[in-house]
């Protein structure tokens, strides 16, 4: 069997259908989560996850849609902890994920599941993907970018000003809410394709790499899009091509390929946004006629300055007003 | 429609804000009438920025009546009449985002949700842009602009949605004098179109000039209400403000004779 001829295997083009769906939806939601600075609750939900899967195998129901369940509900409970913004939120948060992994492999154990089974999902097995499984991805996957898309201009405000998107009248709480579904979604979505342990990886790393060119919201949400769906496609080809030669699974690959992408990316975003800072004009700001901090000297006893008593400490006047010691600079009085 | 007009566009009464169980505000009466530039002052922590936000429903009202446009708070939807400027750090998130993105987000209040982006929205967007002096700026990155330009941005996106109440918190702290011109100058067009503006403000610079009417706020109450005051005595001991504000560049023009300060102090 050479390379080429791998494709016309079922399973082969099964896989690729569910990578590249699951590579395009991932950064979509990503994009919003890296925005609001929570590029890590993708990771929390998919330990949440966990128990859904490990739940399904012991149900003997499709694992995708136990997993489904729970992390929805992991991550309506993660968000309502989050906005609460109780101080030991953090806590509260860490609390649900190791519950979530602790639960999801004691659960597994109990139904007599072999680690190797659960360790499927932990770690991805998108060439065992089966038909059922694909399409409920392509569904799942597309339902996350209609609303991902279709609701950008809406989460975009919620995200990046929640007072002002409150006060234009938006249901800040709903659209909440909303992403973290939409994140616990495509975590089961992924979960077959990178693993429940690597999912945050593909929704994340695109995001990053692509803002490092990216001047605008939407270029960076587009660009995500295409990244992550060249990684896990091109992660899965690429560890396809390696398997003749030593054992490579896809997971690991995508997420590896997609750091790669980032690697190359980042020196090239540092080098463009160094030259911008140095294109940008010096701005033309009239000089302070006095700056008091700008001393050759102490003022004390003997420094010439006229001393004012004033309250509970001695003023000096200095070009016709006063100066207070305070610390390291001089107040005005 | 024509009693919705002419109702204040706040009105507040007996308003009082607790944070944590504590209270903040005490006692506020506040009518701003449709027109007038309202400039909010005060020390720093008493209650000026409070006041703002609970007057646009961000922070609950522990007691007392609020009225926006004549309707109750809880009642009031017509998000679209009212503009908010928070303090500047809203600007930039996670993820790049351009000027015109920005922007475009104030014009939500007047969108339906799956529906791009009408003639009307894209050309009051443009509208906004030139009015802050950012025309041509739109595609530029949000992070890559200086301090005041992002305060500029932020007001833009307030105009976007062409509102007649605008509440600005703060916003010429932290710029630069250059900027606090042109900040004065766009906040200046918008008061000729006819809209009501509420600012607050540690001190005024350049915007003194647009300022009708001036309330000065002492520890969550209401210590002055009447014609706008230079910025110098609104630090006047009587408003609690210690004198412990450092040099700025807008005070370099003041009087420093000790005793205009201080004048029951002895003097030597």
């Amino acid at each position: 069997m050479t390379f080429w001829e791998l494709f016309q295997y079922p399973f082969m083009q099964r896989a690729l259908i569910a990578a590249a769906f699951t590579g395009v939806a991932a950064p979509a939601v990503g994009t919003y989560l890296v925005q609001r600075r929570l590029s890590l609750m993708g990771d929390g939900i998919g330990h949440v996850a966990v128990t859904g899967v490990a739940l399904g195998l012991l149900t003997g129901t499709s694992p995708t849609w136990t997993a489904v369940v729970v992390s929805v509900i992991g991550a309506v409970v993660i968000e309502v902890i989050r906005s609460r913004g109780h101080t030991n939120g953090d806590v509260a948060l860490a609390l649900l994920f190791y519950g979530g992994l602790a639960g999801g492999v004691l659960l597994s154990g109990l139904g007599g599941q072999s680690s190797a089974r659960l360790q499927e999902y932990l770690f991805g097995s998108i060439t065992t993907i089966s038909i059922a499984d694909v399409i409920v991805t392509m569904a799942l996957a597309t339902v996350v970018l209609v609303v991902g898309i279709g609701l950008s201009p809406q989460l975009f405000a919620v995200a990046q000003d929640q007072e002002f998107a409150r006060v234009a009248g938006l249901r800040v709480g709903f659209y909440n809410v909303l992403v973290a579904v939409l994140a616990a979604v495509s975590v089961s979505v992924a979960m077959r394709t990178v693993g429940l342990l690597l999912v945050s990886a593909l929704m994340v790393v695109p995001v990053a790499t692509s803002q490092q060119l990216t001047r605008s919201f939407r270029t960076t949400l587009l660009a995500a899009m295409v990244l992550g769906a060249a990684a896990s496609v091109g992660g899965l080809v690429l560890s396809a091509y390696l398997s003749f030669h030593a054992t490579v699974a896809p997971g690991p690959t995508i997420v590896l390929l997609s750091l790669a992408g980032f690697a190359v990316t980042w020196p090239v975003g540092a080098w463009v946004r160094r030259r911008a800072r140095l294109r940008e004009p010096f701005a033309s700001v009239p000089a302070p006629e006095h700056e008091p901090t700008e001393h050759v000297h102490q003022h004390g006893p003997e420094c010439g300055h006229v001393a004012v008593r004033h309250g509970d400490h001695v003023d000096y006047v200095h070009d016709g007003h006063r100066h207070a010691v305070h610390g390291a600079h001089y107040d005005e009085h | 429609m024509s009693l919705m007009n002419d109702a204040l566009p706040v009105a507040l009464e007996d308003g009082a804000v607790a944070i944590g169980g504590r209270p903040i505000l005490r006692g506020i009466d506040l009518e701003v009438p449709a027109g007038q530039f309202l400039a909010l002052m005060g020390a720093n922590g008493s209650g000026k920025s409070t006041l703002v936000r609970s007057l646009i429903g961000l922070r609950p009202l522990a007691a007392g009546r609020l009225l926006l446009f004549g309707t109750p708070l809880e009642r009031f939807h017509d998000w679209s009449r009212i503009g908010f400027v928070p303090q500047r750090g809203g600007a930039a998130s996670g993820v790049p985002a351009s000027v015109w993105e920005v922007v475009a987000s104030g014009r939500l209040t007047h969108r339906r949700v799956f529906r791009p982006l009408s003639g009307a929205d894209r050309a009051a967007i443009a509208d906004a842009l030139d009015v802050v002096g950012l025309a041509g700026r739109g595609g530029d990155g949000v992070a890559t602009l200086s301090g005041g330009q992002q305060q500029r941005v932020l007001i833009a996106r307030a105009l976007a949605g062409e509102p007649d109440l605008f509440f600005l918190d703060e916003p010429a702290a932290g710029v630069d004098l250059a900027n606090q011109i042109s900040l004065a100058t766009s906040l200046g067009r918008l008061k000729e179109r006819g809209a009501t503006i509420v600012l607050v403000a540690h001190e005024l610079g350049p915007l003194a000039a647009l300022v009708d009417r001036a309330v000065v706020m002492r520890d969550g109450r209401l210590a002055y209400d009447g014609a706008p005051l230079a910025d110098h005595a609104v630090h006047e001991p009587v408003f609690g403000d210690p004198h412990t504000h450092h040099h700025h560049a807008s005070h370099h023009q003041h009087d420093h004779v000790p005793d205009v300060r201080s004048p029951l102090e002895a003097g030597q």
